[in-house]
């Protein structure tokens, strides 16, 4: 059979961007249904205590005003908090809206007014006035570091794993060190801000069926969790979400708004619209701020004798959120003597969230910091202590890794860089009178891929849909699953449709983690071959059977028919087998399944080199990025334009890693103070400068089939380290905390 | 947002006159901040009343005098990109266009930009205390996240800051405010329109409940020729100052004739200081003058936990603009 | 009249309070007269998305701070949700649904080319952005752009992809 690769590999523009330029891609608040409500949600202004009264009556009395829901009134939901639990939920109890007076973290959501009108609900929610009982909050961090503790394991830390067993004695090791470098590290909170805030309308139907489209990475999480938490068959439960507005992470987990809305459509037995706010937007997941410290030790050649490298995070008090932070550095660099450690403080905030890289962004930035700082005392070229330390083993597991191909990134951009041309020495490049700096880092990430179904389904006009309940938050999956689908089945990439966001589609894992190209891209294999197969049996049952016995792989499929290899005469057109059947289509659901006994021998990861200048003007501590160079190998490119552009992503959000974005929280309210887009500082079109992006080749035939690896994370990794190296060679000072303000660099 | 009578008005003297009957109405203009203060519940008028039809505001012409006369109507955009603007007040049209975004720029009208309210995180979230929110009910900034609050002229009362790039510019070129009111029309020097905090923080600057601002007029002298303004923020663009300077100067030779500094992003309006401004007169453009000036300035500038780095900053920011505006210096930022 | 949209919402609150009594306006968005009947505290952008269905100009922030909700108001480019519909009779409006006539406006064009959007929210406000800029005829260089596109944020961080899809749709029209 054919699988000639027509499309894959191509740089085609995205199958869906004539919807998302002309205004007609629909995103979750923007479907119109007849007779809708509007709700407006209330948060806690306080970060510990309990609801003593709410007073409504004013807000109650304005005509159009429906109803107002709280903790007192609500619908009666699941009793078990398992049935809470969603597909990324993180060991401990899930926090459940309105389900008590009780208050666990500030901006938790507590009432809902259901009015006739967006004005209306927002003007009914600013009458609404709360009488809290207050009680002492702990939302600090740094003041409760005595605190730390290990994590809890569930269920969800199977894809997170733990520190590792410590190595050798790293205390002696690191007293023994020629080449010493150490650092403590903060890291603020941040949030992922996606443009489009959270929304969920849903369309109440007759005999309480529901229609929701939902602001989410996975259809089938926000199905499972109404399913549960309302009591409702899964069938009656439709979760719609054709398009989503950046997420980041942060629809990994279904969002309070889902909850509030479908509660109140049911109890209303209406269709109801709520969407958050921005200021909402700051009042749930986040990426956890983060105090780490290292300890690397080297000898005098280069060669890494210790690895020292713990963390402590925050979370809340209800779920133990974690993620993976520690580990890579074990995993980049092996050494005799290695001791990873992470842990987590419970505050009174609400529960982090999985944020783009989670933990491999916040583990990075020390690791490759810190290596920089050896190889800078060592007098060893960056690239080169990296060399010296390179290993195609995975320390940790001792497996080899299925590709690395490291060695080449470094190569490529440091080629197209002009790495050679650096003067090692701080402060030594100047352009402008500013100073110019001149740092690289290493990225790593994982290259899952997890189960996953997919249904193609023939036309009677000889056209193939293929769909999947994934989603595309963004990432290109629309466009890469039609170039899949159409290489191989032969066609025209014109007569394939993909269709994705709507559990009426078959089943598939939430989109985040970099897993979904290779997740969903082998089930949209699994179900075009098994198409294939029935398009087989099908053709043999027309008579003249053209096919008798010719072997399978001499039967090609060829645009719109299906031939003989070699004999361009003996052919049938697809339309004529799909008309044969006497149905309007043919269609096959398969299973696309992670080779495991294949994959569980290898470490499987991508990898970058990720190269970067900075200008700085030191009087006022203005750092510029004005180049950043990314290698990437991520195994086989689907597409690279649309890969280049998660990659470009990926370096955006470095930047604004770096050198802009925190979240910043007044302990004395617990609250957060910049919980908006002018203060809370994403970087602009006027922040960002040259982004380069390689994509070297990488061969591997043990991720999948297709040679998948997932991109979505891999380009954010290395950049932060990356631009506080060169900040260093620019300035001769090492910053350790992010984000990294100006004041933190004026001399 | 709370609900409003909506009324548009043909003339100056109907907006006042409604004005003056009500204490809770409020004109609106280009609305960029106003309505963002309603939706934010900080605002809350009952009455809305719309001046954009009055005809003629939104006229920049010139005076028989030779001044310029930008109209309270006239968009923030259309006066930085005014070819008389441009020409001769450049300093004006380069602090406008380092604020806010293209599109604000558009909508914003003249008179509504000095009519701006704080960025103070505090005064902006009604959950937590706020003197200039609610009078009486504490500061929250002092103590609290102060990082981009003022170190000039504050109270124990009030540390926020103004936001405007424009109005330091208009403080330094000593624009004129004309307001019409229902008593009738009066003009106000530029450095005499908006206030220190004192323990007044609620009152942003001298405008009566009854009057509106109709125009701002310019001096003859626009400075076109030794000039800078720098602004100095979190991210390049579309963020408000945390330091921005204006400086204007007459030279001849090396000798500074005379010299206007004003100052934004430091304290509660855009900070003149004469005595400085005096020290420069008559001596040479030079780093050691600059320096001195800008020690003046900041002689008594008091920062709180989080913001000490502006006063360095603001130094820094004073010599670096001064250098810039008398073309001493290279390296633009 | 369109009374599609603005059905009993929009008209009862003057019995509530006695404060706000809707008005009838008339703007002409995307060429099209439309009459609405609206209370004045709705926004330009809330009667786009909410009373008249055309969901294209987005909703980022509604605090001016994202420009997605970018739109030409008479040809120049503002933001709608610090606007009051009222404000804004006898108004002519394009949004990003009508930029494009028989085929897809040079710009539309160009953003696809270039992959100049990944989630395609901030899209809409991006490309009415560009077309106010390109009007206003004050950037020149390829520095001034971002300067002058600063006002939208992307999150995907698609920002040199949108700049290399202005420039060629500048640099044809130069």
């Amino acid at each position: 059979m054919s699988t000639e690769n027509k499309y894959f590999g191509q740089p085609l523009s995205r199958v869906d961007g004539p919807a998302k330029v002309n205004g007609q891609a629909k995103y979750a608040a923007e479907f119109y249904v007849p007779d809708l409500l509007y709700g407006y949600i209330i948060n806690s202004t306080i970060a510990k205590g309990s609801i003593k009264k709410i007073h409504a009556e004013k807000a109650l009395a304005l005509t159009g005003v429906l109803k107002m829901f709280t903790h007192e009134n609500r619908n009666r939901t699941a009793w078990l908090d398992l049935k809470y639990t969603d597909m990324d939920a993180p060991p401990g109890v899930p926090f459940k809206p309105l389900h008590s007076a009780q208050i666990k973290y500030n901006g938790q959501p507590i009432a809902l007014v259901v009015a006739e009108n967006f004005e209306l609900a927002r003007y009914a929610a600013s009458l609404i006035h709360i009488d809290y009982e207050v009680e002492p909050h702990n939302t600090n961090l740094e003041s409760n570091l005595g605190e730390a503790r290990k994590p809890k394991k569930g269920l969800a830390s199977l894809l997170k794993s733990g520190p590792p067993k410590s190595k050798g004695d790293v205390a002696k090791a690191y007293e023994k060190s020629e080449i010493k470098a150490s650092g403590k590290f903060v890291h603020g909170m941040e949030h992922h801000n996606p443009m489009e805030m959270f929304a969920s309308t849903v369309v109440y139907e007759p005999e309480g069926k529901l229609t929701i489209y939902d602001k989410t990475q996975g259809v089938v999480n926000s199905q499972l969790y109404v399913a549960n938490v309302f009591g409702k068959a899964f069938k009656k439960v439709r979760v719609i979400s054709p398009y989503v507005g950046g997420a980041f992470g942060s629809g990994l987990r279904p969002q309070y708004q889902l909850f509030l809305s479908v509660m109140a459509a049911l109890d209303l037995k209406r269709s109801v619209k709520v969407s958050m706010n921005r200021h909402q937007m700051f009042s749930f997941g986040y990426r956890p701020r983060t105090i780490q410290n290292t300890r690397f030790g080297s000898n005098i050649e280069g060669k890494l004798q210790v690895l020292h490298h713990e963390a402590i995070a925050e979370t809340s008090r209800f779920e133990d959120y974690t993620e993976i932070v520690v580990n890579w550095t074990n995993m980049m660099y092996p050494s005799e003597n290695v001791n990873l450690d992470y842990k987590l403080v419970p505050l009174d905030v609400s529960t982090p969230l999985d944020m783009r890289a989670p933990g491999g962004v916040t583990g990075l930035h020390p690791i490759e910091c810190t290596i920089d700082d050896l190889a800078y005392q060592s007098k060893i070229d960056p690239v080169q202590f990296r060399l010296i330390n390179y290993s195609d083993v995975d320390s940790i597991s001792g497996k080899p890794y299925s590709s690395k191909e490291l060695k080449e990134c470094f190569k490529q951009g440091g080629e197209r860089f002009g790495w050679d041309k650096r003067d090692p020495e701080p402060r030594s490049m100047k352009r402008n009178g500013k100073l110019v700096g001149w740092g690289m880092a290493v990225g790593i990430w994982e290259a899952l891929q997890l189960p996953a179904r997919a249904e193609a389904t023939l036309g009677a006009d000889g056209k193939l849909i293929v769909s999947c309940a994934t989603a595309d938050i963004g990432t290109g999956t629309y466009t890469i699953m039609t170039q899949i689908a159409a290489d191989c089945m032969g066609m025209d990439i014109g007569n394939v449709e993909f269709c994705l966001g709507d559990t009426n589609m078959p089943l598939a894992p939430v989109q985040g983690g970099s897993f979904t190209s290779a997740t969903v891209g082998m089930a949209v294999h699994a179900a075009c071959t098994g198409l294939q197969k029935k398009i087989i049996e099908q053709a043999k049952k027309i008579e003249p059977d053209i096919f008798k016995r010719i072997n399978l792989d001499d039967i090609e499929f060829s645009s719109d028919s299906l031939r003989i290899k070699g004999h361009s005469g003996n052919f049938i057109s697809l339309k004529d087998i799909v008309a044969s059947t006497g149905k309007s289509d043919l269609k096959s659901r398969n299973t696309g399944l992670p080779d495991v006994l294949k994959q569980r021998k290898y470490a499987r990861t991508t990898h970058s080199a990720v190269f970067a200048e900075v200008e700085v003007d030191e009087d006022f501590g203005i750092v510029k990025v004005t180049r950043i160079v990314s290698a990437i190998a991520a195994g086989k490119i689907i597409n690279p334009k649309t890969a280049k552009s998660q990659i470009l992503g990926g370096m955006v959000w470095g930047i604004g890693k770096a050198l802009r974005e925190e979240s910043i929280m007044d302990h004395r309210f617990g609250r957060i103070m910049n919980a908006n887009l002018a203060e809370y500082h994403i970087p602009v079109h006027a922040d960002i400068n040259d982004l380069e992006v390689i994509f070297v080749d990488e061969e591997d035939h043990i991720v999948n089939d297709l040679q998948i690896k997932g991109i979505g994370e891999i380009g954010i990794v290395g950049v932060a380290p990356a631009i506080a190296n060169a900040l260093f060679h620019a300035t001769g000072k090492r910053i350790y905390d992010l984000p990294i303000t100006l004041e933190k660099v004026m001399s | 947002m709370n609900p409003f009578v909506y009324t548009t008005v043909e003339k100056v003297d109907e907006a006042t006159s409604l004005l003056s009957k009500n204490l809770n109405a409020k004109i609106i203009a280009g609305g960029t901040n106003l309505i963002d203060l309603m939706k934010e519940n900080i605002s809350k008028p009952d009455e809305i009343i719309d001046v954009n039809r009055i005809p003629g505001l939104d006229q920049i012409k010139e005076l028989e005098n030779g001044c310029i006369r930008l109209g309270a109507l006239a968009r923030n955009a259309d006066t930085a990109y005014h070819p008389i603007i441009a020409k001769r007040y450049p300093l004006l049209s380069r602090a406008i266009l380092a604020g806010a975004s293209a599109q604000l720029r558009n909508m914003a009208s003249n008179g509504g930009n000095l009519l701006q309210r704080t960025r103070c995180y505090y005064f902006y979230d009604t959950a937590t205390p706020c003197n200039k929110r609610v009078p009486g009910s504490g500061c929250s900034a002092i103590g609290g996240y102060n990082r981009i609050h003022a170190i000039l002229g504050a109270s124990e009362d009030c540390i926020a800051v103004f936001p405007s790039d424009m109005c330091v510019a208009l403080a330094a070129l000593d624009a004129t405010i004309n307001i019409s009111g229902s008593a009738g029309e009066r003009s106000v020097a530029f450095a005499d329109f908006h206030r220190l905090p004192g323990d007044t923080p609620h009152l942003d600057n001298n405008l009566q409940q009854d009057e509106m601002i109709t125009s701002i007029d310019l001096p003859v002298n626009g400075f076109e020729n030794n000039y800078a303004y720098l602004k100095l923020r979190d991210r390049t663009s579309y963020a408000f100052a945390l330091v921005s300077v204006a400086s204007a100067f007459e030279i001849e030779g090396s000798i500074i004739k005379e010299a206007r500094l004003a100052l934004g992003g430091l304290a509660h309006k855009p900070w003149r200081n004469k005595d400085a401004e005096d020290i420069l007169t008559n001596k040479e453009a030079s780093v050691e003058n600059f320096s001195a000036a800008a020690d003046l300035i900041l002689k008594d500038a008091k920062a709180y936990d989080r913001n000490a780095f502006k006063i360095e900053l603001a130094r820094r920011a004073i010599v670096r603009n001064c250098l810039n505006a008398a073309n001493l210096h290279s390296n633009p930022i | 009249m369109d009374d599609l949209f603005q059905s009993k919402k929009d008209q009862d609150l003057r019995e509530t309070t006695g404060l706000s009594i809707s008005h009838t306006i008339t703007l002409t968005i995307n060429g099209e007269a439309k009459e609405l009947k609206l209370l004045p505290w709705v926004t330009l952008l809330d009667a786009l998305r909410e009373r008249l269905d055309l969901t294209g100009t987005k909703k980022g922030c509604d605090h001016g701070q994202c420009g997605a909700c970018t739109l030409l108001l008479n040809g120049t480019r503002i933001n709608s949700c610090l606007t009051l519909a009222v404000m804004h009779n006898g108004s002519d409006i394009t949004t990003i649904e009508g930029l494009a006539a028989d085929q897809l406006h040079p710009l539309q064009n160009s953003f696809v080319k270039h992959d100049a959007f990944q989630c395609g929210y901030c899209t809409p406000g991006q490309i009415c952005s560009a077309v106010g800029m390109l009007q206003e005829g004050h950037a020149h260089t390829r520095e001034d752009v971002k300067e002058l596109m600063s006002g939208n944020l992307c999150r995907c961080g698609a920002y040199t992809n949108i700049v290399d899809a202005i420039m060629e749709v500048k640099e044809n029209e130069a």
